[in-house]
């Protein structure tokens, strides 16, 4: 058999830029639903570049929270990618100026997956792991978020298309791959319902935050049985 | 300020948080976040704020609780994500369902 052109972490970040990129398109219209325009929408995904936090910063205002809610939410979802950092450091360091800013940008889930994904003593996949998947992604994701944004804009109505209901399922996706232990299943009934009595009491984006709370308390103690914490 | 222009400083804040966060993780030294319980704390705070948002998105309309089509969409969500389907198909099945039985006059 032929020696593939790519080696194996830059063919898998390829394959995971595209399948990333494509979701990208759900994004750009969801965005637009809410009530963004063409050009914020853009700037999402330019400057937040994360998928999670860009659905909930659009899904709060599209409920018709406040700013700073839509900031606050937004900003708690992407703590994971502060650490997402620190796991990437020893593969990365040192990375200064340009570089460092570039790469604090693109570091999210999947450019972090592909990289750890690889052999532990391959430094050099480790890194172009890292690198062609978060810059992937990047060219991928905004590009295909204009595309989505443009379509949205073309749709009219959002409910008609079912855009209302595709922006929760977004976020079940999102989540699914998390709800692996018994703590997290736990975790995330208790937040839904937290959050859905709170909604008819306080003000939109609100009783999330205050859902985010369980996810405090769940975290506090070290489980009995030693079983996987989500990443 | 037009709430149009409050959604362009909440854009750039959020964008700017964003950022400072991921480089956080990179120049802080390890020992600050080595704590298992800081490590434990946000990866339950994702799980709780991303069903969250699910289920708000998905039960309620303008602050109260609302049963319409976009329940029977998350259900088949659930069901493909539980096939393993991709996370495209899912959120364009899900968008699928809930046009259809509005289309037929339901939700």
């Amino acid at each position: 058999m032929a020696r593939p052109v790519l080696s194996a972490a830059r063919r898998q970040a390829v394959a995971v830029s595209i399948a990333t990129g494509a979701y990208g398109l759900s994004f750009g219209a969801l965005s637009v639903a809410a009530g963004l325009d063409l050009w914020q929408t853009m700037a999402l995904s330019l400057l937040v570049f994360s998928g999670g936090s860009q659905f909930a910063f659009v899904g709060v205002l599209g409920a018709g929270g406040t700013a700073a809610a839509a900031v606050a939410t937004s900003t708690f979802l992407g703590i994971r990618n502060g650490f997402y950092g620190v796991a990437l450091a020893e593969v990365l360091r040192p990375l200064r100026g340009a570089r460092l800013a570039w790469g604090a940008q693109v570091t999210i889930d999947e450019s972090t997956a592909v990289s750890l994904a690889q052999p532990h003593d391959d430094l050099a996949e480790r890194r172009a792991g890292f690198w062609w998947a978060g810059v992937g992604v990047f060219a991928l994701w905004n590009a295909i978020t204009i595309v989505g944004a443009l379509l949205g804009q073309s749709l009219g109505d959002p409910a008609t298309w079912g855009l209302d209901a595709a922006a929760g399922a977004a976020f079940l996706g999102l989540v699914w791959p998390r709800l692996g232990s018994r703590r997290a299943q736990a975790v995330a009934g208790i937040a839904a319902v937290v959050a859905l009595a709170l909604t008819p009491l306080l003000p939109a984006g609100v009783p999330i935050l205050v859902a985010a709370l369980v996810g405090v308390a769940a975290g506090w103690r070290a489980p009995a049985h030693a079983e996987e914490v989500p990443e | 300020m037009t709430p149009y222009a409050w959604t362009w400083i909440a854009i750039v804040a959020a964008g700017l948080l964003a950022w400072l966060i991921k480089l956080a993780g990179h120049v802080v030294p390890e020992r600050v976040v080595e704590n298992p319980r800081v490590h434990r704390i946000a990866a339950y705070v994702t799980v709780a704020l991303l069903i969250s948002l699910a289920a708000v998105q998905t039960f309620t309309s303008d602050a109260a609780l609302v049963v319409d089509a976009r329940v029977v969409a998350i259900a088949v969500a659930a069901i493909l994500l539980w096939r393993r389907a991709p996370f495209i198909v899912v959120v364009a099945a899900s968008a699928a369902v809930a046009a259809g039985l509005r289309a037929l006059g339901w939700g």
